[in-house]
């Protein structure tokens, strides 16, 4: 039986709102917090290979969505299931099929790539010798230079680290990536190497791509499907043609932009600028 | 008892060797906080021991100074070497938070037990060589007189008081994975208190009854009487039994008291969503 990559179904997670939280893990002692939904009713099915983007501005529960297929966050509603695995009672061959690129690159700043590299490679099980000359290839086929490579990341730039923490993903060869947000913060050319070498990592791996961006291009060009996110729910959930077709005869040429403004009413640039 | 399949257990060792080999690098690459923090030690060992170098001046009435100053540099590196142990394993997720890697950490394919046996690893290796050192420094400024002393028990009473060290350690290191802001300081709290009523500079006899209760339940307390009796009454393998056997005994409840409470509280930080590093 072939399962999806990943399937959620009624997904729903609820935070304590800001300063309700109380101060002991204990529920039956003093005030009970108040809840806020970060994720309401989410459910997707995403078949291997695809890229599937979600859509949204800031606080809209994308990444909550991504911790939760991660493992790092355990749903208060509903179920998600990677290829067949429930990340709550299985989480631990969950684990082994995913791998998680953020914004902010994760790494022992004080390390360099190449530790940092060893690092994950042990932790996914690698032995010393396969895991140095498969760092080495990586790092050679993202032109980071030797000497780079054995300098603290701290030293190295934004672009730079954000390559090491696509290289650290391609290292434990993941069949689920999820990427939250991985092109953030980058310049224009590091973002189009970082974009590429997703497109590679579906081409030669058939890896399937969680995505979440709040770059409307990138989106567009990259996903196969896109989800509209708002509030922690989504809004719509189809190809990108599709989506920009919707707007017809209303809007000639409509962008997703124009498609994210016609179905939550906020405009994702200026929300990004206010956040 | 379930064997494991061969290759299982080399996934797992190395995994837990990944914790030992990242941390040894993170000491390579701090090491000027690491050369600060070796000679604040020497620095305070050796003051501590000074103390009874100076106490047949300070007091003069005629004292032991061998016996005072053996008594007193046992404790500053036996608790030197505790609370390295109990540090390491304590900050496991402190330093995980604070160098932003926590999620990816625990988003790995690595059991929470093969997780603190690396880190158990690092700290009972990082502890001896960081013990070693200050030892090897101090004992340049005194002419020490150990003849006759059972350094073997001694050191065996301490391999034991490791073990239940390293429960205590995962025990305290839930506090900042449910208490992001103060559960690093709250460890410290936990280290202060051991350090008050363990008897590290002075007999537990002297401390207020109830402080004595307390002491009861430090394995600090039983490893630093039973190294003591080893290298300054030079007591016989019997006579060390009792403190090796209770030490031992608190480590097998502490450790696995410790894992299932830390299980517990991953699972809250999970559900709360404690385990984002700004929390």
């Amino acid at each position: 039986m072939s399962f999806p990559a990943l399937e959620a179904q009624g997904v729903c997670k609820y935070f304590s709102a800001d300063g309700s939280r109380p101060l002991l893990p204990l529920p039956w002692l003093g005030r009970q917090a108040k809840k806020v939904a970060a994720v309401e009713d989410i459910s997707f099915r995403l078949p291997r290979g695809e890229i599937l983007g979600i859509l949204g501005p800031n606080g809209s529960g994308k990444s909550t969505l991504v911790r939760l297929v991660a493992t790092l966050l355990l749903p208060d509603k509903g179920w998600i299931r990677v290829f067949g695995h429930d990340v709550v009672r299985e989480a631990a061959a969950v684990k082994k099929m995913i791998n998680r690129v953020s914004a902010e690159a994760a790494f022992f700043k004080r390390l360099s790539a190449v530790e940092n590299l060893m690092y994950a490679a042990r932790l996914y099980g690698m032995e010393g010798r396969t895991a140095r000359r498969r760092i080495g290839e990586i790092l050679e086929r993202l032109g980071i230079a030797a000497e780079k490579a054995r300098e603290p990341l701290e030293e190295l730039s934004r672009g730079m680290q954000q390559k090491v923490a696509i290289a650290r993903a391609f290292l434990t060869s993941p069949v689920l990536l999820l990427l939250d947000e991985p092109t953030t913060g980058l310049d224009p050319r590091s973002k189009r190497e970082v974009q590429d070498f997703i497109r590679e990592l579906r081409a030669v791996h058939d890896t399937t791509v969680l995505l979440t961006t709040h770059d409307m291009a990138e989106a567009d060009s990259l996903c196969d499907r896109v989800a509209i996110m708002c509030d922690g729910r989504f809004v719509a959930l189809d190809t990108p043609a599709r989506l920009k077709a919707s707007l017809e005869p209303t809007h000639v040429r409509a962008s997703l932009e124009d498609v994210f403004l016609a179905l939550t009413g906020k405009e994702l640039q200026a929300e990004e600028e206010a956040a | 008892m379930i064997a494991l399949p061969a290759q299982a257990v080399r996934m797992h060792a190395r995994a837990a060797y990944a914790f030992v080999e990242r941390n040894f690098n993170l000491v390579r690459r701090y090491w000027g906080w690491e050369l600060v923090w070796l000679v604040y030690s020497i620095a305070n060992a050796l003051a501590i021991t000074y103390i009874g170098a100076g106490m047949q001046h300070i007091s003069g009435a005629v004292v032991d100074t061998n016996y005072l100053v053996l008594y007193l540099l046992v404790g500053s590196l036996v608790w030197g070497y505790l609370d390295i142990v109990f540090h390491s394993i304590s900050e496991t997720i402190a330093w995980e938070r604070w160098e932003g890697t926590i999620e990816y950490t625990f988003m790995a394919p690595v059991s929470r037990l093969t997780h603190l046996v690396g880190q158990t690893l690092f700290s009972l290796v990082y502890g001896l060589l960081f013990t070693s050192v200050v030892f090897g420094v101090v004992a340049l400024f005194f002419r020490l007189d150990i003849q006759g002393a059972n350094l073997l028990g001694a050191l065996a009473v301490g391999a034991a008081g490791s073990l239940s060290f390293i429960g205590f350690g995962i025990v305290a290191a839930v506090l900042p994975l449910l208490f992001p802001e103060k559960g690093s300081q709250m460890t410290h709290v936990v280290e202060a208190v051991l350090l008050l009523v363990s008897g590290v500079y002075y007999p537990v006899s002297v401390l207020p009854s109830w402080m004595q209760r307390v002491a009861a339940i430090s394995p600090a307390t039983y490893a630093l009487e039973g190294i003591r009796l080893a290298i300054l009454a030079q007591s016989t393998w019997g006579a060390l039994f009792p403190y090796m056997l209770r030490l031992v005994v608190m480590g097998f409840v502490t450790i696995p008291l410790g894992v299932w409470v830390f299980g517990l509280a991953e699972r809250y930080a999970k559900r709360t969503g404690r385990l984002k590093r700004s929390g």
